[in-house]
C-alpha cells in the first residue's frame, strides 16, 4: 500500500507539473463543450426561431402563385425576399454566393394555370366518383415542378426541412384550388371566403411530450445532449496525457530502473489508474459545473443534473475507468509518444463517431449500428442519456454499465498481456 | 560469491545468433569489478543478464547465492543499478525522486527520509534538494542518478558509465564515494569507456570482445602479464585498433 501511495503521489506531482497535459485534459474539452453546445444551440435557433432568408422569383401572374408565396411566408421558417419576375437564375446564384440568401425558389410562369387545371382534374374525378357529371378528366393534371436553389453549405437536414415546409405550402394552395373547383362545380358559384378559410386553416394542433422514466417533462435541449456527450469525449481525451506518460516512462531510463526494483510494475499501472480516474472525475465535475452555472451566463440553456446523483457518480466512475484503461492499453502497445498520441486522437474520434457522440446511434445503419456496441463511448453515452434525458435511475443504467465494465476488463487484460509479452512485468 | 554466472546462453528474440554461449563469470563479494570492451562487445547485455533485465536461455545467474530468475523480486532488494541514462523523473526534485524510488526499493518512510538527507549531503545536492531535476546540470543529474541507485544500501551496485559527461570535480567526487561504499562492503560492478578512471576504481577486470570474455584477472596482474603500462594500452593490445560498430 505504501508503494502504491508513493506511486500515486509521484504521478500526481508529475501531472501537476505537466501544464500542457492539464490544458489538454481540462481546458480543451471545456472549450469543446462550450463551442459545440453554442453551435448546436444556434443551429437549433436558426431552424426553429430565426428565419432562413429565401429568395422568391415569381414568374407567374396568377392567384395561385401569390397564395403560394403568402403560404410560404406563413410557414414561419423563412424571411421571404421577392425578386422581380424577369430576373434570371444567375441573380439567384449571385445572391447566394454573396450569402444574402441560402435558398431560392423560382415559380414557373404558368404555375397558377397548371394548378387550377390540376385542381379541376382532381375535382372532376371526385365528382365522377360521386356519380355527378365531371368534365375535367379531359384536362391535364400536371404542374411544372418548383425549382429550389440552395447554397451547398446548407446541411441536408435543413434542406429536407425546407423542402417539407415548401411542400406543405404547396399542398395548401393545391387543396384550396381543388376545394374551390369542387364547390363551384356543385354550387355553380364561388366558395365563400369564410368557409374556405375555415376548411383550410382548421389544423389539428400537435403537442410534444418527452417520454421520461421519472414522469418529469423536461424538454431536452442542446445542453442536455451535448454536455454529457462531450464529457465522455473529454474523459477519453485523457489518452493524450496518460498514453504519452506510459510510453515516456516505458522508453525512458526510469523504466529500466523500475524493472530492477523489488516492486511489480502492475503497482505503477494501478497508481496511474487511480490518479487519472481522479482526473476523469474532476473533468466531469468541472464540465457539469460549467453546464449548471456558466452556461446561463453565456446565453445557453443550463444543465439539469439527473435526480439519481449516486447513479451519475457510478456511471462517471465506470466511464472514467474505461477511458483510463483504454489510454494505458494504447500506451503499452505504442512504441513512441507520436504513435500513442496519433493513434489515440484518431481512435477516440472514431470511437466517438461509432459510439453515437456525433451522429445518434439510432440513425446508424447496418454494420455501423452493430459496431456501436463495441465502442465504450456508446455505452457511456447511453447511460448518461438515460440519466440526463430520460430521468432514469441506477437500475435503468445497469444494462449499460455491465458492457462498459466488460470492455474495461478486456482492455486491462490486453494491457497485462502486452506487458508480459514485452517482458515488462 | 556476489555474482555467479554459469554456462550462460542468450540470444535476443528474433535473432538467430547467440549473444552469449557457455559464458561463465564469478565475482567475489566486496570486489570492485570492471567490465570493459569496445562498442557492441556485449557489456550492456551482460549487465542486463546480471540484473534480471534479460533472462538467459540456458544456465543460471546467482546473486549472493540466490537464483535471479527464480526469486527475481526478492533478489532485486540486494542490488542497486545506476544505468547510463538518467533513470529518474526529470519533472520531480531529488527529494521527490528519492521518496518514490526509496518506497519502491522497499524502504519505509523513516528510512527514506534518513537516507535522503544522508545521500543529498554526501553528494552535494542539499541546496537543490527541492528543485526540479530537469533544470540541473549534467553533473548534478549524474549524482541524482547515483543517489537513487544506492538509496536502499544495496549489497551489490551495478554502475553503467556513472561519470559519463561530467566535469573532473564531479567525476572525482563520484569515484571517491564509490570507493567509500566499497570500503563499507558494497560489491561494485562497473563498466565505462573512461579507462583512466576505471584504473582508479577497479581492482579486478574482465575484457569483453565479440561477446566473449577474452581476459579476466586482477588488473595489476593483467598489466604485468601483458607487459602494459596502463589499462588503455592493455585494452588496445587485446581488442585491436579497428573501428567497432
Amino acid at each position: 500500500m505504501f508503494k502504491l501511495k508513493a506511486a500515486i503521489i509521484k504521478d500526481f506531482r508529475i501531472l501537476l507539473r505537466d501544464r500542457v497535459g492539464i490544458l489538454l485534459m481540462f481546458v480543451m474539452p471545456i472549450i469543446l463543450v462550450v463551442v459545440v453546445t453554442s453551435i448546436q444551440s444556434s443551429t437549433f435557433d436558426l431552424v426553429n426561431r430565426n428565419k432562413l432568408p429565401l429568395l422568391v422569383c415569381n414568374r407567374d401572374t396568377g392567384q395561385a402563385s401569390k397564395q403560394l408565396v403568402a403560404a410560404i411566408g406563413k410557414v414561419g421558417m423563412f424571411r421571404v425576399y421577392n425578386l422581380p419576375a424577369n430576373e434570371n437564375e444567375k441573380l439567384i446564384a449571385d445572391s447566394m454566393h454573396q450569402k444574402d440568401a441560402m435558398l431560392g425558389v423560382i415559380i414557373p410562369a404558368n404555375f397558377s394555370v397548371k394548378v387550377k387545371a390540376k385542381a379541376n382534374n382532381v375535382a372532376g374525378k371526385a365528382l365522377k366518383s360521386f356519380g355527378l357529371q365531371g368534365d375535367s378528366v379531359k384536362q391535364t393534371g400536371y404542374v411544372d415542378p418548383l425549382t429550389i436553389y440552395y447554397n451547398p453549405v446548407l446541411q441536408e437536414q435543413i434542406r429536407l426541412s425546407v423542402q417539407g415546409a415548401i411542400r406543405s405550402a404547396m399542398q395548401l394552395v393545391e387543396s384550396r384550388e381543388t376545394l374551390r373547383s369542387l364547390y363551384f362545380s356543385i354550387n355553380e358559384k364561388p366558395m365563400p371566403e369564410k368557409m374556405e378559410d375555415e376548411m383550410l386553416s382548421n389544423q389539428t394542433k400537435i403537442n410534444e411530450k418527452p417520454v421520461s422514466r421519472d414522469g418529469a417533462a423536461i424538454t431536452p435541449n442542446a445542453t442536455q445532449h451535448n454536455v454529457p456527450a462531450w464529457t465522455i469525449f473529454a474523459m477519453f481525451f485523457i489518452i493524450m496525457s496518460l498514453g504519452g506518460s506510459v510510453v515516456r516512462e516505458k522508453v525512458s531510463g526510469s523504466f529500466i530502473r523500475l524493472k530492477t526494483l523489488p516492486t511489480n510494475y502492475v503497482v505503477g499501472l494501478l497508481s496511474k489508474q487511480v490518479t487519472y480516474l481522479v482526473v476523469a472525475l474532476l473533468q466531469a465535475a468541472v464540465i457539469f459545473s460549467m453546464g449548471i452555472w456558466l452556461f446561463p451566463f453565456i446565453g445557453l440553456a443550463p444543465l439539469n443534473l439527473p435526480g439519481d446523483l449516486p447513479a451519475l457518480f457510478i456511471v462517471t466512475i465506470a466511464c472514467g475507468w474505461c477511458a483510463v484503461s483504454y489510454a494505458i492499453c494504447v500506451g503499452v502497445f505504442s512504441q513512441t509518444q507520436e504513435q500513442s498520441n496519433g493513434f489515440g486522437a484518431v481512435s477516440i474520434v472514431i470511437l466517438a463517431s461509432v459510439g453515437g457522440l456525433m451522429v445518434p446511434s439510432f440513425a446508424m445503419q447496418g454494420l455501423f449500428k452493430s459496431a456501436a456496441d463495441l465502442s465504450p463511448m456508446h455505452w457511456c453515452l447511453q447511460a448518461y442519456y438515460t440519466l440526463f434525458l430520460e430521468g432514469g435511475r441506477l437500475k435503468d443504467v445497469v444494462g449499460n454499465i455491465i458492457p462498459l465494465v466488460i470492455i474495461t476488463l478486456l482492455l486491462q487484460g490486453a494491457t497485462l498481456w502486452g506487458l508480459k509479452r514485452k517482458n515488462l512485468i | 560469491m556476489a555474482i555467479d554466472m554459469e554456462n550462460i546462453g542468450f540470444r535476443y528474440p528474433g535473432n538467430p545468433d547467440m549473444s552469449f554461449s557457455g559464458l561463465s563469470l564469478k565475482i567475489p563479494k566486496g570486489e570492485r569489478f570492471g567490465l570493459f570492451g569496445p562498442n557492441g562487445a556485449g557489456k550492456t547485455t551482460l549487465i542486463s543478464l546480471m540484473t534480471g533485465l534479460l533472462s538467459p536461455e540456458t544456465g543460471a545467474v546467482k546473486l549472493l547465492g540466490r537464483d535471479l530468475n527464480a526469486h527475481s523480486k526478492e533478489v532485486n532488494k540486494l542490488f542497486g543499478f545506476v544505468p547510463q541514462d538518467f533513470s529518474f523523473y526529470q519533472e520531480l526534485s531529488p527529494v521527490e525522486n528519492l521518496q518514490f524510488f526509496g518506497a519502491w526499493a522497499g524502504l519505509n518512510k523513516r528510512n527514506i527520509q534518513l537516507r535522503t538527507d544522508e545521500l543529498l549531503t554526501i553528494l552535494g545536492l542539499n541546496d537543490v534538494r527541492d528543485k526540479q531535476v530537469a533544470k540541473f546540470s549534467g553533473g548534478m543529474k549524474r549524482r541524482v542518478n547515483l543517489a537513487i541507485g544506492v538509496i536502499h544500501n544495496p549489497e551489490i551496485l551495478f554502475l553503467d558509465e556513472p561519470t559519463v559527461g561530467v566535469d573532473v570535480q564531479t567525476g572525482h567526487a563520484i569515484i571517491n564515494y564509490l570507493l567509500e561504499l566499497n570500503k563499507q562492503g558494497t560489491t561494485l560492478i562497473y563498466t565505462s569507456h573512461q579507462l583512466s578512471e576505471a584504473e582508479e576504481l577497479c581492482e579486478h577486470i574482465a575484457l569483453l570482445d565479440d561477446r566473449q570474455i577474452i581476459a579476466q584477472d586482477d588488473l595489476h596482474q593483467l598489466l604485468k602479464d601483458h607487459n602494459m603500462e596502463n589499462l588503455e594500452a592493455l585494452f588496445l593490445n587485446l581488442t585491436g585498433k579497428e573501428y567497432r560498430n
